[in-house]
């Protein structure tokens, strides 16, 4: 009987040595390419869902073009094809959960491009951090995600960017006192919104009404009545372009047909205007915004070349950028093993993004990208739009003040 | 010795412990809100004009519950069955009615014959429902028509699901919307204004009231007239013809029904139909509303009209048209009044369901379909 037992108590170590084995042998910390194989980035954007898809395709695409034009990393005389790995983040908690875990199972995911809403960034994070990946995203614009998360950078600039250049504008620009405020529950919206609502306070506006949707409804006339009673000069919306073109809507409906409809980043997408028609005409939108450079100029008619319309939301050159400091990244880093593999050591690409640009800002396309060691890479600005004759147009505003 | 005191018909006081609780927790609740609502007129945070407006607003919103809860409340009566997948009904309605009236908008036929274009739209939607609810029956619960009670409800979510899923691959999630449509009674159309007549669709009229002034919009009365006219046709046919005859004796007893000489199938699959029929054209008539349909629209409605069902008393007619319209007001009146902001009109909502339901569990008009009500 003891003979048995040691030779089972053998047998099971034998077994347990043979998994764990394969186990040691690739490091968790650090993607391996073997020589011939792409290097593999992951693009978390969200590609259905209402009224979203446009701005998740817009990032997709920045991605693809910067590939176009940069297509391979070269470490140590070796090339290697850069390919992508696609996945809908559906603007949600869950969505982005879902897709950090599906990357962070595939050792050959070198880091991730998106996710595209707050939410999701929200949701990936903890399980980003804890894989040691990361992501660059291009328009998760929520301020305390750079804080909360490890894992977390981004090329656009945050909403407490956003929100004060948007209070300025609204008051200063526009010359509005009474601010209403509405937005859609989501992290996005309602920091946006809170952003917004107490920088307009400092300046010395008023904020008369605070009110909140819910993502899917269509029938916010109760909600604008409600406002209606405390009579704004200007309702500002954080959310998206389903709910916005809704309520842009029914503010006839409430009797607020004259007071004009602002909102962000989430709006600016020829989206809102499919969706609202005539209803959105003049209503204002911000989104981080570029200063208009050739390269940018350039950039755009190789999209429209490329896809055969304009761009569909205003995240193009920050994904762009992502993927630019990728593969630079990975140039740096990377190393050539004796197998002619390359190995890319995590901790370090972690290491290089956080404090890309640092030293001297890189000029990108999206403006200087540099990060400082927090996560936030934009040193780019906000520009203010408006909807004209159903098209989005450009104001000519003051000055920024992040350029 | 405290013997249970009658207050009113069936409420009784004083012989369980849980229940007094009940009621008169929810007794304080109401007076709490009857306190906020009457402190808020007093001191003019909330006006008559403001009331009128939510009334107004109510009672559109709140005609599309009603025919929507008619589903629910048919069906229940019935079978005993709560449809999930009545939200999914009205959805394909509006998804397939938004073809409809795209094609029309864009050949023109829309602007040049609004009337029938409109007339045959909701006409399609209301196929569309009736076809998925028969599919529906067919497919997921007659197979499940003799399982325990549970198993059916289950269905019925997991065919909820797999509609929206069907419809979100096949058209995308992308939300779209319905044309804008101007219908000019009375006059004649000039571009978009109605010279001369009403713009039944689009016309919106400020109108003094109580020195406030609110926005009224004939569709408003367009959507509860064309509710109210299809409610009652549904009750005329359910209590005054040979085929709602049947339909009362199946509610009441499938067994004996079926010797009776009454094909039950085929009374439970025009139950479906009728659900459907009031599914589909209340989806027509809140897409032209609210002008936005998607995959996932169908989810708000279809609770707040289950809400409604319940709150008439479910597989009771007559409860569902008033629970619909009942709620589709307090929703819009409500938070306003009691000086919430508009963002807790789910939570009014439902915390009156949740009221109504401890002074009368069965709803407002009881739980019934099988009997006559005359």
């Amino acid at each position: 009987m003891v003979r048995n037992t040691t030779r089972n108590f053998l047998v099971v170590m034998a077994v347990l040595a043979l998994l764990i084995v394969p186990a040691m042998a690739q490091d968790e910390g650090t993607v391996v390419v073997e020589a011939g194989d792409p290097v593999v980035i992951g693009v978390a954007a969200v590609i259905s869902g209402e009224g979203l898809a446009p701005l998740g395709e817009d990032i997709v695409r920045g991605v693809e073009l910067a590939l176009d034009e940069r297509g391979t990393v070269t470490v140590g005389d070796v090339e290697f094809e850069v390919t992508i790995d696609v996945q809908d983040d559906l603007c949600s908690a869950e969505g982005g959960q879902a897709v950090a875990n599906y990357y962070v199972s595939n050792p050959q995911i070198v880091g991730i491009v998106g996710p595209t809403c707050s939410s999701a960034c929200r949701g990936a994070g903890p399980i980003l951090d804890s894989a040691g990946y990361i992501m660059i995203s291009a328009s998760c614009t929520n301020p305390a995600l750079a804080a909360d998360f490890v894992s977390f950078n981004r090329t656009a600039p945050n909403d407490d960017a956003q929100g004060v250049e948007d209070a300025i504008f609204i008051y200063d620009y526009l010359g509005i006192t009474k601010l209403a405020t509405i937005h859609d529950g989501s992290p996005y919206g309602e920091g946006l919104v809170t952003n917004v609502a107490a920088a307009f306070e400092e300046l010395g506006g008023e904020v008369v009404a605070q009110d909140a949707v819910t993502v899917g409804d269509t029938d916010f006339r109760s909600t604008l009545n409600t406002i209606a009673a405390a009579g704004p000069e200007l309702i500002f919306f954080g959310g998206f372009p389903a709910e916005a073109a809704r309520l842009a809507e029914q503010r006839a409906d409430a009797g607020l047909s004259e007071v004009p409809f602002m909102g962000a980043d989430g709006l600016y997408s020829p989206e809102l205007i499919n969706l609202g028609g005539a209803a959105v005409e003049g209503v204002y939108m911000s989104t981080p915004a570029p200063a208009v450079s050739d390269a940018l100029s350039e950039f755009v008619a190789a999209y429209e070349e490329k896809y055969g319309f304009a761009p569909t939301a205003a995240f193009h050159s920050y994904s762009h950028d992502a993927v630019l400091m990728y593969l630079d990244a990975i140039e740096a880093v990377g190393e050539i093993d004796a197998d002619g593999n390359l190995v890319i050591d995590r901790a370090a690409l972690a290491e290089y993004i956080a404090n890309y640009g640092a030293e001297e800002p890189v000029v990108g396309l999206s403006g200087l990208l540099s990060c400082n060691g927090d996560g936030e890479c934009a040193q780019g600005g906000i520009g203010f739009f408006q909807v004209q004759d159903g098209e989005i147009v450009r104001l000519e505003t003051m000055s920024m003040e992040l350029e | 010795m405290l013997k249970s005191i009658p207050i009113a018909g069936r409420l009784r006081f004083g012989n369980d412990p849980v229940q007094t609780f009940l009621y008169m927790a929810g007794g304080a609740l109401l007076l709490f809100f009857a306190f906020i609502a009457v402190r808020n007129t007093l001191t003019g945070a909330y006006g008559i004009d403001d009331f009128l407006q939510g009334i107004v607003l109510g009672l559109a919103q709140g005609s599309i519950y009603a025919l929507i809860a008619l589903g629910y409340t048919l069906v229940y009566g019935v079978l005993m069955m709560i449809n999930f997948a009545h939200s999914e009904v009205f959805m394909g309605g509006a998804y397939i009615g938004f073809f409809a009236i795209n094609a029309f908008h864009e050949s023109g036929f829309l602007a040049e014959n609004t009337l029938v274009a409109l007339l045959i739209t909701m006409a399609i939607g209301m196929l569309a429902s009736v076809i998925l609810a028969v599919l529906l029956e067919r497919i997921a619960y007659r197979p499940l028509r003799n399982a325990p009670r549970l198993v059916p409800l289950i269905t019925a979510i997991g065919a909820s699901i797999t509609l929206q899923q069907i419809f979100l691959r096949l058209f995308g999630g992308g939300t779209r919307s319905y044309p804008v449509v101007s219908l000019c009674i009375g006059g004649t159309l000039q571009g978009t204004t109605c010279e001369g007549g009403i713009d039944i669709m689009q016309g919106r009229y400020q109108v003094e009231v109580f020195g406030g002034e609110i926005v009224i919009r004939p569709l408003y009365f367009v959507i509860f007239f064309i509710a109210l006219i299809l409610m009652a046709a549904l009750w005329f046919f359910v209590q005054r013809t040979k085929v709602g005859k049947a339909m009362r004796a199946v509610a009441e007893d499938k067994n004996t029904a079926a010797l009776m000489g009454v094909n039950v199938d085929r009374v439970i699959v025009l139950t479906f139909v009728l659900g459907a029929l009031m599914a589909g054209a209340a989806a027509v008539l809140f897409a032209l509303y609210n002008r936005q349909v998607s995959p996932f629209m169908g989810f708000t409605p279809g609770v707040k009209a289950f809400t409604a069902a319940v709150l008439g008393g479910i597989g009771n007619v007559p409860g569902a048209m008033a629970g619909g319209v009942l709620l589709g007001v307090i929703e819009s009146a409500a938070p306003q009044m009691l000086g919430l902001p508009s963002q807790l009109e789910d939570v009014v909502a439902f915390g009156v369901l949740v009221l109504i339901l401890i002074f009368r569990p069965t709803g407002i008009f009881g739980e019934v379909l099988a009997k006559k009500k005359a």
